[in-house]
């Protein structure tokens, strides 16, 4: 009789549906850090600024928007301090469409690289969202520095850190999951249709808008009380209860219940299962149609 | 000796053209045939791969069904015309891409060079590159520092390891990439014709370092190269692929021999394809006699006018594989060739001098004065040269140190 012999590794035409390979993602944990190294490093070499530059985006952008949509529009604020408002808003924005925007294209900016040598494909994006995670960290330092200013220096300032701040580990993992899932679906699409790596770059914008970065969620459940779709859009919106819970965790004002909450962290576990599935099925072969 | 890697009907197809609008419809297509349980609409029975041949459908199998198995220890040479599968077969095997249809199966960790320094970043300097690029190529971080030494003296850049690679000159680049891949601790090592980089001195060493990893630590090798004199002294058995197809699978000698005859019988014959008005070469061939160091080349060749010219006389240029004319031959200084309306075939011998093994490439130009050209076709037959000049010289000759290597002897001092 013919024992059957064992083999390390067998080719095939095509992974079976949920065949992961997490082993040999884990085999692989040095290169995740040195390409998080690798775009770390490769971002300030040769700046003078360096990691600072890190800063003058949302700082910017906070003075913009605390000028035009607080001081022109006159959008409510909670009743918090506009640029501690627009700022929590930015940096947890910034933090998921830079995962979306940066996993979305990673097959094509690594065209190369995956062309010639092997390695666990999922390494890319993830490295892309943990290198994200050392920019947020930056960003969540100004913050936390904005939030300092305004507690000690300008007094009688209403704002609080309250109990939902122990949620947020879970938020970021929830935003880098779902970053990760929607990027990894664009992706995978985008190897074989380049339309859609244009309409991730106009479409993460607009989705903004449909997000709590530069109004309260309170504020459009009362305004938008007769069009209920228009506020069901942003209240379903995986990344509002994301916003909100920080905003509450920090800031102690935001529109947290646990039903939207929890039906977020179902939407983004559904996302990022459809993007492991999609991502899946292509890394085998998009080398041949890239 | 057991099996390392067990090939089982391996193909790999690819879709010829442009993938734009039609791709959406096509993949529609093919995922209906898929879910009403119907043979794939895109894999229909292709034709074998002759790029130069017209096929009907729009797909290509760059592979069809090759089977072979390579043992614990073999080195391998994989050698082919261009598009006849091998560097496809390299990346099936190296995982990039995925299998058509078959399978294969392998014992031990691969590692595969199918470029090298793939993943050096110009911004980051040597050392923080050669962690990197290691790391890709399957390393861990405490096998890289354990060799890091190691590397950065066989690439012989230590100085400029501190430095941005952006900086470095591109043989720096390329030695210190393949310094990288050679510390490689794999099972099973692939290489793609990585040795044409670098300067000959380095080159000696890339080729001593992988003879030393497939001879002396028994590991196992796969080489493609079209330098038929690289293969012979480093691999120990061939496998030979033509239109996707495997050839022949087994001894290396027999191998290389099958592969040179098969490139001959494409080229040492050539039929003009159209009539010209002036006079011109109607067919010519080739055959090389001999053994080195005294080669020699028997030319046939038909020339024919349209109408009556004065005669004329003829020169062969000969290049080597690298595209340098290294020897013209000129039989006959005063015109010699009946140029009258009429066709008159004329045989000429060339005796060759010692050339490098090599493959050469013979153009043949008519007219009647230095400065007038009644025909030129370049580069229309050519022949291959396998062993070197030089009695039992085993290791490679190089485009560096010559192209011809003249009868040299002791005369005193033995």
């Amino acid at each position: 009789m013919e024992v059957p012999e064992y083999w390390d590794l067998v080719l095939k035409p095509q992974n079976s549906f949920f065949e992961l390979n997490l082993q040999d993602v884990w085999r692989y944990r040095d290169l995740l850090w040195l390409f998080v190294r690798r775009d770390f490093v490769s971002f300030y070499k040769q700046t003078i600024l360096g990691p600072f530059w890190f800063f003058i985006q949302p700082l910017f952008t906070t003075i913009m928007y605390t000028f035009i949509f607080g001081g022109l529009a006159n959008i409510p604020v909670d009743g918090l301090p506009k640029p501690l408002f627009y700022l929590a808003g930015i940096t947890t924005w910034n933090y998921f469409s830079d995962c979306i925007t940066k996993t979305s294209t990673v097959f094509k900016d690594n065209a190369n690289i995956f062309g010639k040598v092997y390695f666990p494909r999922l390494i890319m994006p993830l490295s892309v969202v943990i290198s994200n995670l050392i920019r947020f960290a930056v960003q969540l330092g100004l913050f936390l520095i904005a939030m300092a200013w305004y507690g000690w220096v300008e007094k009688g300032n209403h704002f609080h850190f309250s109990g939902y701040i122990l949620l947020f580990p879970v938020i970021v993992c929830q935003m880098a999951l779902l970053g990760l899932g929607t990027g990894m679906v664009i992706s995978a699409l985008t190897t074989r249709y380049r339309d859609l790596a244009f309409l991730v770059v106009f479409g993460v914008q607009l989705l903004m808008y449909a997000t709590t970065v530069v109004y309260p969620l309170s504020t459009v459940l009362v305004k938008f009380a007769k069009h209920p779709w228009m506020s069901a859009i942003i209240e379903y919106n995986p990344m509002t209860p994301i916003i909100e819970t920080f905003r509450i965790g920090f800031l102690g004002k935001g529109t947290f219940t646990w039903p939207l909450y929890l039906y977020s962290v179902v939407v983004t576990l559904l996302i990022l299962f459809l993007g492991i599935f999609i991502f899946n099925k292509v890394e085998k072969n998009f080398v041949d149609t890239i | 000796m057991s099996v390392v890697i067990k090939v089982e009907q391996l193909s790999k197809a690819y879709q010829l053209g442009e993938i734009g609008t039609g791709t959406i419809s096509r993949d529609l297509e093919r995922w209906f045939a898929k879910i009403r349980g119907k043979e794939d609409p895109f894999l229909k029975v292709g034709e074998v791969n002759d790029r130069a041949a017209r096929g009907d459908s729009d797909i290509v199998w760059s592979l069809r069904d090759i089977n072979f198995d390579i043992l614990q220890g073999e080195s391998v040479g994989v050698i082919g015309r261009n598009g006849a599968g091998k560097s496809t077969l390299l990346k099936l095997l190296s995982r990039v891409t995925a299998p058509t249809t078959g399978q294969i199966k392998v014992k031990g960790r691969i590692a595969s060079l199918l470029e090298v320094g793939t993943g050096f970043h110009p911004e980051l300097t040597g050392k923080e590159n050669v962690y990197l690029n290691g790391a890709i190529l399957g390393m861990r971080k405490k096998e890289i520092d354990r060799k890091f030494d190691e590397i950065v003296d066989f690439s012989g850049v230590e100085r400029y390891i501190e430095t941005p690679v952006k900086r470095y000159s591109s043989g720096m680049y390329v030695r210190l990439a393949f310094a990288v891949a050679a510390y490689l601790e794999s099972e099973i090592l692939i290489v793609d014709e990585v040795l044409a980089v670098g300067d000959a001195e380095f080159q000696q060493k890339c080729l001593g370092k992988m003879k030393d990893v497939s001879t002396r630590q028994g590991r196992t090798v796969l080489f493609v190269s079209h330098n038929m004199s690289a293969v012979l002294n480093l691999c120990n058995k061939g496998v030979v692929l033509r239109n996707g197809l495997l050839d022949y699978c087994g001894n290396l000698r027999e191998a290389v021999q099958l592969y040179q005859n098969s490139n001959m019988s494409r080229s040492n014959e050539w039929i003009a394809d159209k009539a010209a008005t002036l006079p011109q070469i109607r067919y010519a061939w080739l055959d090389l006699a001999e053994e080195q160091p005294n080669l020699t080349l028997k030319i046939k060749v038909k020339i024919g006018s349209a109408s009556n010219n004065s005669p004329a006389f003829i020169a062969f240029d000969i290049k080597n594989g690298f595209g340098t004319t290294i020897m013209q031959a000129i039989p006959s200084i005063t015109p010699f060739l009946e140029c009258n309306g009429n066709e008159k075939e004329y045989e000429f011998q060339v005796d060759l001098v010692g050339l490098i093994p090599d493959s050469y490439y013979v153009s043949i130009w008519i007219g009647p004065h230095n400065s007038e050209t009644y025909d030129w076709q370049k580069d229309i037959l050519s022949f291959e040269v396998q062993q070197s000049p030089t009695a039992g010289r085993t290791f490679p000759h190089h485009y560096d140190n010559g192209f011809i290597v003249p009868n040299s002897k002791i005369i005193q001092g033995l």
